[in-house]
C-alpha cells in the first residue's frame, strides 16, 4: 500500500495490531525516517497500549502492557550483528508467547528472524511524507 | 555516611563512592578502564555479560581510588529502573550481595531522578535551600528527553516528554546519515562551531508560537523525528547523499565532503534541536513559575545547548544549573548521592528489590533536609 502521511502509517499499524496474538513477531524493515516507529506505535495502539510509544533506539527494548498481550518494541539500530543480538539476549524476548514482538531494523539480524511465521513489513521512502508499505506473511494465528 | 553507587542501566558500568551525598571520593566508569586495558580492553557494550565482566574491576578500582574498603560502607545504592532488564539485574544483584554480606541497606534508585540529582552533587547548599524550588529539570540524553517538575516538599512529576526520538538520538541518527562517528552529539557539537546555525531553517518539533498561552496537549512535549527526516531530505535534495532506499542503508559509500555549506547544515540542524529544548524548557518554567531550571543528562554536555539555555533562563529571571560534564553522562556518583537521601529518610529497600524496564510514574523525591 501507499501511505500518504504518518497518520495513515499509524492506522495501518493499528489495524495490524488488532489482528496479532501472543508469540507473533513483526519484523520492520526500512531506512531512517521511513516510519518504523510510527508503524510500531500504531501496532501498540491496536494492542490497547495507551501510554506514549517512543523510539527504543537507545534503550533497545521498551516493554508495554496492552489489553491482552504485552508488547516488546525492539530496535536493532545499535545492535548490528547477530552475535551482539544473541549476547544481548534477544532470544528471551522472541520466545515469549505472552507477548507480541515488534523489531525495528530487522534486516540486521535476519538469521534470527528466519521463521516463516514472522510477519515482515517493508517501509520505503517515496517522497516527503509518502511511504510505500509492503507486508509479507499474513498473521496465521487468529487472523480472520 | 559512605554510600556505594552502582549504575548498569545501559552502556556504562559505573560505580562511585560518595560520602554524605555530595563528597565524591571515587567515580569510575568502565570505559575509562577499557582505555587503560585493565581487563583485556573489552569495550563496554550493552550486553549484561559485559557489565558482569566489568563490575568487579570497576568496584575494586573505586575502593582503591577512595582509599576505602568494603567494611567502610554504610549503604549501597543501585539503579533499578529504567533501563535494560538484563543489564540492570547485574547491578541490582551485585548491590544486594554486598548489602547482604555487610548487613547494610540497599536502595533502588530511579536513573532519571538520579540524573537530576547529578546537577546538585557539587551544590549541596542549593539542594537544601527551599528557595531553589520549584525546579523544572530538563533530562536530555540518548534515551530520555523529558521535563520534570520538582517541588521542595517532595512531589515530582513529568510535565513533558518526547513523543518519538530522544534528543540524543536525533544527534546520533543525524551523525549516521552524515557518516559521522557514534555517539553523534560530540561530533555534531564540534562541527557546528564552524557553521552558521541560521543558514537552514529546520523545523522545530511541536513548536509553540511565542507568548501563546496554549499549544494544546503537546505544549510541553517534544518531537525530534521530523527534524531528522528533514535533514535526510535536505541532504538528498542538495545532492550530498544517495537517495535512501530499503536495500542500501547508510553504511555504504563515502562520507559527504564537509564543505562550508554542509557545516552550515550541521550547525542549523543542531540549532533546531537546541531551540526545541530551550523553548519547551522555558515554557515549562513559566507555566510552573520555577525558581530554578536544571539541565542534565548526556546531551547537557552540548556546548550550544549550555550557552543558549543559560542565556534564555537568565533572561527569564530564574536561576540556572547545569550538571558538570562528568555528572551529565551516566555515572555512579548520582546514584550513590541520591541514595544517601533515601537512607536519611529511612526509605530503603529489602532483598525483594527488582529491576524495571520502564520509566515508572515518578511522583516523589526524597525531602531534602532543610527544604521540609
Amino acid at each position: 500500500m501507499v501511505s500518504i502521511n504518518p497518520e495513515s502509517t499509524e492506522t495501518f499499524g493499528f489495524q495490524l495490531g488488532q489482528k496479532l496474538n501472543g508469540g507473533d513477531i513483526v519484523a520492520l524493515h526500512g531506512d531512517l525516517g521511513s516510519g518504523k516507529t510510527v508503524l510500531a506505535r500504531g501496532i501498540a495502539r491496536g494492542l490497547g497500549v495507551t501510554e506514549p510509544v517512543a523510539s527504543p533506539t537507545y534503550t533497545i527494548v521498551q516493554e508495554y502492557t496492552g489489553r491482552q498481550w504485552a508488547l516488546y518494541h525492539i530496535d536493532m539500530y545499535r545492535i548490528d550483528t547477530v552475535e551482539a543480538a544473541e549476547a544481548f539476549g534477544l532470544e528471551y524476548y522472541l520466545s515469549d508467547q505472552s507477548a507480541i514482538v515488534v523489531v525495528e531494523w530487522a534486516e540486521r539480524i535476519a538469521p534470527l528472524l528466519a521463521d516463516e511465521n514472522v510477519i515482515r513489513v517493508y517501509l520505503s521512502h517515496v517522497e516527503q511524507d509518502v511511504r510505500k508499505i509492503e507486508m509479507v506473511t499474513i498473521p496465521a494465528s487468529g487472523a480472520e | 555516611m559512605l554510600v556505594l553507587g552502582i549504575e548498569t542501566s545501559c552502556d556504562e558500568t559505573a560505580v562511585a563512592l560518595v560520602e554524605d551525598g555530595h563528597s565524591v571520593r571515587a567515580n569510575v566508569i568502565s570505559s575509562q578502564i577499557a582505555k587503560h586495558a585493565q581487563y583485556g580492553g573489552v569495550v563496554p557494550e550493552l550486553a549484561a555479560r559485559e557489565h558482569l565482566k566489568a563490575i568487579d574491576p570497576v568496584v575494586n578500582l573505586a575502593f582503591r581510588e577512595a582509599g576505602a574498603g568494603i567494611a567502610d560502607l554504610d549503604a549501597v545504592g543501585v539503579t533499578n529502573c529504567p533501563g535494560l532488564i538484563p543489564a540492570l539485574l547485574v547491578g541490582v544483584s551485585y548491590a544486594k550481595g554486598i548489602a547482604a554480606a555487610r548487613g547494610i541497606p540497599v536502595v533502588g534508585v530511579n536513573h532519571f531522578l538520579a540524573h537530576i540529582f547529578g546537577a546538585f552533587i557539587d551544590r549541596p547548599a542549593r539542594l537544601l535551600d527551599a528557595a531553589t524550588f520549584p525546579v523544572i529539570a530538563l533530562v536530555v540524553s540518548g534515551g530520555h528527553t523529558a521535563l520534570a517538575l520538582l517541588r521542595g516538599e517532595g512531589d515530582c512529576r513529568i510535565v513533558g516528554t518526547t513523543l518519538d526520538d530522544a534528543a540524543g538520538e536525533a544527534f546520533d541518527k543525524a551523525a549516521k546519515i552524515l557518516h559521522l562517528s557514534y555517539p553523534g552529539g560530540p561530533v555534531i557539537d564540534k562541527l557546528s562551531q564552524q557553521g552558521d546555525p541560521g543558514a537552514v531553517a529546520f523545523p522545530i518539533g511541536l513548536a509553540v508560537r511565542k507568548d501563546s498561552k496554549n499549544g494544546g496537549a503537546n505544549r510541553l512535549n517534544f518531537s525530534f523525528s521530523g527534524v531528522k527526516t528533514s535533514l535526510l531530505y535536505y541532504l538528498k535534495k542538495h545532492g550530498y547523499i544517495e537517495p535512501p532506499n530499503a536495500t542500501a542503508a547508510f553504511s555504504g559509500g563515502a562520507p559527504p565532503d564537509f564543505d562550508d555549506a554542509l557545516l552550515d547544515v550541521v550547525a542549523s540542524y543542531q540549532e533546531a534541536v537546541v531551540d526545541a529544548l530551550v523553548q519547551k524548557t522555558l515554557l515549562a518554567a513559566a507555566d510552573y513559575d520555577a525558581a530554578t531550571v536544571v539541565v542534565c543528562g548526556g546531551v547537557a554536555c552540548n556546548s550550544r545547548l549550555r550557552h543558549k539555555m543559560a542565556a534564555a533562563v537568565e533572561h527569564s529571571g530564574r536561576d540556572f544549573i547545569v550538571a558538570r560534564p562528568e555528572y551529565c553522562t551516566d555515572n555512579g556518583a548520582m546514584i550513590g548521592g541520591l541514595a544517601y537521601y533515601y537512607v536519611c529518610n529511612s526509605e530503603v529497600d529489602d532483598f525483594s528489590l527488582d529491576a524495571g524496564a520502564r520509566l515508572m510514574c515518578i511522583d516523589s523525591i526524597p525531602v531534602f533536609a532543610g527544604t521540609r
